[in-house]
């Protein structure tokens, strides 16, 4: 059941225009406006070097940064517009050239549904491995997010020990968010050289990318930043994610929170460009509506799927690919609300073809993973991935002949025509299509269904192992990164 | 009561509930100029508009922003009206003295700061010390001030683990069970806090409040 083949969305033929052209000019001006006399907070001491070498106006004190419009906008024009996201297996290789669409598996949680048992408890590394073998065997999912922290792993280089986990376990691109200090990106670097097997094939198609969180609002983690420039130094592309927040970390309203994310993002790119210009960047973002009544993170809702299709077009604005959180739900367990969320999200960010999606199989704001969720997720690509093709009007689709054939009352269940085009019809794996009494009868859904896909994915994938000469180099690369 | 002391008192109500801060100081000199007792202020004027924001937050009327702009304007009223009440020797009851840190390596305060304002509005007395706090300040501070309880925020499953050398800590220094310590952050499970010893944690900030009333032993209040 190993897919080599990817589903990804391309050639779309959906349309939508979320924002006009003055209205992401308006955004863009205010963005910058931010960034000049708001200011960013940059708490790296590189960083701030970085930015006083090229002229900003630096705070050394609190670490913020003010810097032209034009010095912005002129390290953003550095930046490359299309590039590959490598994989060990060369044809799942992503193209980022804003024709594709890629699915990615969320992250990074700390829970899991136990797939054996169906109990929640605390995500360790053998779940890291569990679910990276399940989204090799699938055909919707593209590349990898660490899905969850491994918590029985040692603190100073758990994600080096997740990124091991997942590259032992698939063949397909691996994005982290859980590297954020010198000692593990540094580390990670050689993990991935040795991987591609030397410098210029690691630049030319890198396997690893590196998705560095903001500090909202207007802020960033020391850390995050001395990693992407390391990742950047070694052309590993690298994106700023703004998790922006209307009412708590953004203003209560869509445009002003939009602007002030969008400030984080870009003045961090250009952090990145002014460094090494052209290094490969993606913007990456998900943005969401605090509940006004509790403050809590929703990780759904009206907003988010707003957000998902507006930041598409800016990115596009900057020329860069974008990294899209959709499929984020506040739901509990797979159920109504799950469905709905990761729905919508998921069409809109997509309808503007956001270049990366992130990702499924979470529950409960991004905190809980589901093998069910997971599957019913990737059902729901399909169907948009499906949707996004179009009603296609050419002579063989207006079937005239079949039409002429059958008259009148009849059917076309016995039409050539039909069995020549019934394979393009979609067949879902999990909508419930049988007839009323077959499922009272059972009492089963699609959640039992889901489930039991990927009970059979883990018992019988096996990916293209890794070779154990590298897994060596990268033990040994771990084990001096942690303490003794 | 004077007509006069009770429009007074009934705005100071009201400029809580407005979450005006201007004006609650405002209210606050006006009141030390006429000479009103400085706990009269507080307790016959502003906490009653706490008091009614916080019934309405709780059935769901009123908006968390509108519970924020309560705390800050009642925050800077009492600011006010301290200097009188030192001088007077008197001091506001309180619920308890409570500190604040998100912990080392850690720079994620978003959810740790609305916590901080809500027990202020609830009558606890905060000191919040911010970001990437080590386990010797957090604990230094709460004994420092006599603090009845500490809390502590963390954001990434790598700094989560601080929570536990700062209960540790404080065990093997035995200031346990006189500070109670309570735990939050994204990543904070109910099976986390239950491992690490922690009294108590909580998702948001009005369970946060809850829980805090509940260690110092006033749950009804």
């Amino acid at each position: 059941m190993s897919h080599k083949h990817i589903k990804t969305i391309s050639d779309p033929k959906l349309k939508l225009e979320v924002l006009t052209k003055e209205e992401v000019l308006r955004i863009h001006e205010a963005t910058l406006n931010i960034i000049e006399n708001v200011g960013v907070r940059f708490p790296s001491q590189r960083a701030l070097d970085i930015w006083q070498a090229h002229g900003a106006d630096v705070d050394r004190e609190k670490k913020i940064v003010r810097a032209k419009p034009q010095l912005i906008e002129d390290a953003l024009k550095k930046c490359p517009p299309k590039y590959v996201l490598g994989a060990r297996d060369p044809q799942q290789d992503l193209p980022l050239d804003g024709n594709h669409v890629c699915l990615g598996t969320d992250g990074c949680g700390v829970e899991i549904i136990d797939i054996e048992t169906g109990e929640k408890r605390t995500s360790r590394l053998q779940d890291v491995r569990d679910i990276s073998r399940v989204a090799d065997a699938t055909e919707e999912v593209a590349f990898h997010w660490v899905p969850l922290s491994a918590q029985d792993a040692p603190v100073e280089a758990r994600g080096l020990h997740e990124l091991k986990a997942v590259w032992e376990n698939s063949t397909k691109h691996v994005q982290t968010e859980s590297i954020y200090n010198v000692e593990e990106a540094k580390a990670s670097m050689e993990m991935l050289e040795i991987l591609a097997g030397s410098k210029e094939e690691m630049r030319k198609r890198p396997m690893l990318s590196l998705m560095q969180c903001t500090a909202p609002p207007l802020g960033h983690d020391g850390g995050s930043l001395d990693a992407a420039l390391i990742a950047a130094e070694h052309g590993v592309p690298t994106g700023f994610m703004t998790m922006s927040a209307c009412l708590t970390t953004g203003p209560a309203t869509m445009a002003g929170t939009l602007a002030v994310g969008n400030a984080e993002v870009i003045a961090a790119t250009a952090l990145l460009q002014l460094a090494y210009p052209g290094a490969p960047v993606f913007y990456a973002a998900a943005q969401t509506a605090s509940d006004p009544r509790s403050g809590a993170y929703t990780g759904g809702g009206p907003e988010d799927f707003l957000f998902g299709a507006a930041t598409n077009v800016l990115s596009d604005f900057y020329n860069i690919p974008l990294s899209m959180g959709s499929f984020a739900t506040g739901a509990k367990e797979p159920n109504w609300q799950a469905g709905l969320e990761g729905s919508l999200s998921t069409f809109m960010a997509s309808v503007v073809m956001s270049d990366m999606l992130l990702g499924v199989g979470f529950l409960h704001g991004s905190r809980i993973w589901s093998y069910a969720e997971m599957m019913m997720d990737c059902e729901i690509f399909s169907i948009i991935e499906k949707m996004m093709h179009g009603i296609v009007v050419d002579e063989e689709t207006l079937a005239m002949e079949a039409i002429a054939a059958v008259g009148p009352g009849g059917h076309y269940l016995a039409q050539k025509h039909t069995r020549n085009h019934m394979r393009d019809l979609f067949l879902p794996q999990f909508l419930d299509r049988r007839p009323y009494t077959q499922w009272e009868d059972k009492g089963d859904d699609a959640r039992d269904w889901a489930t039991a896909k990927a009970k059979k994915i883990l018992h019988e994938h096996q990916p293209d192992p890794l070779d154990e000469k590298i897994s060596k180099e990268f033990e040994r690369i771990i084990k001096s990164v942690e303490k003794s | 009561m004077s007509e006069e002391l009770e429009a007074l008192f009934k705005d100071m109500a009201q400029s809580i509930i407005d979450g005006d801060s201007d004006i609650s100081v405002e209210l606050a000199k006006k009141s030390i100029e006429m000479n009103i007792p400085p706990l009269d202020a507080i307790t016959k004027g502003f906490v009653v508009g706490v008091n009614y924001i916080g019934d309405q937050f709780g059935a769901g009327e009123a908006f968390l922003p509108e519970l924020v702009m309560a705390g800050e304007a009642m925050k800077a009223a009492v600011a006010t009206l301290e200097p009188e009440l030192i001088k007077l020797g008197e001091a506001r009851e309180t619920m308890g003295r409570v500190v604040l840190a998100t912990v080392e390596g850690d720079i994620h305060e978003i959810g740790k700061t609305l916590v901080g304002t809500m027990l202020s509005a609830s009558g606890f007395e905060v000191t919040d010390l911010g970001v990437d706090q080590p386990a010797d300040k957090i604990i230094g501070k709460a004994i420092e001030i006599d603090a009845s309880l500490i809390g502590m925020s963390a954001l990434l499953t790598t700094t989560m683990v601080r929570q536990r050398e700062v209960i540790e800590e404080m065990d093997k220094e035995g200031l346990r069970p006189k500070i109670k310590v309570m735990v939050g952050g994204a990543p904070i499970t109910r099976d986390w806090a239950t491992k690490i010893k922690a009294d108590g944690y909580s998702e948001d900030a009005v369970g946060a409040v809850k829980l805090a009333k509940e260690l110092v032993g006033k749950a009804d209040a």
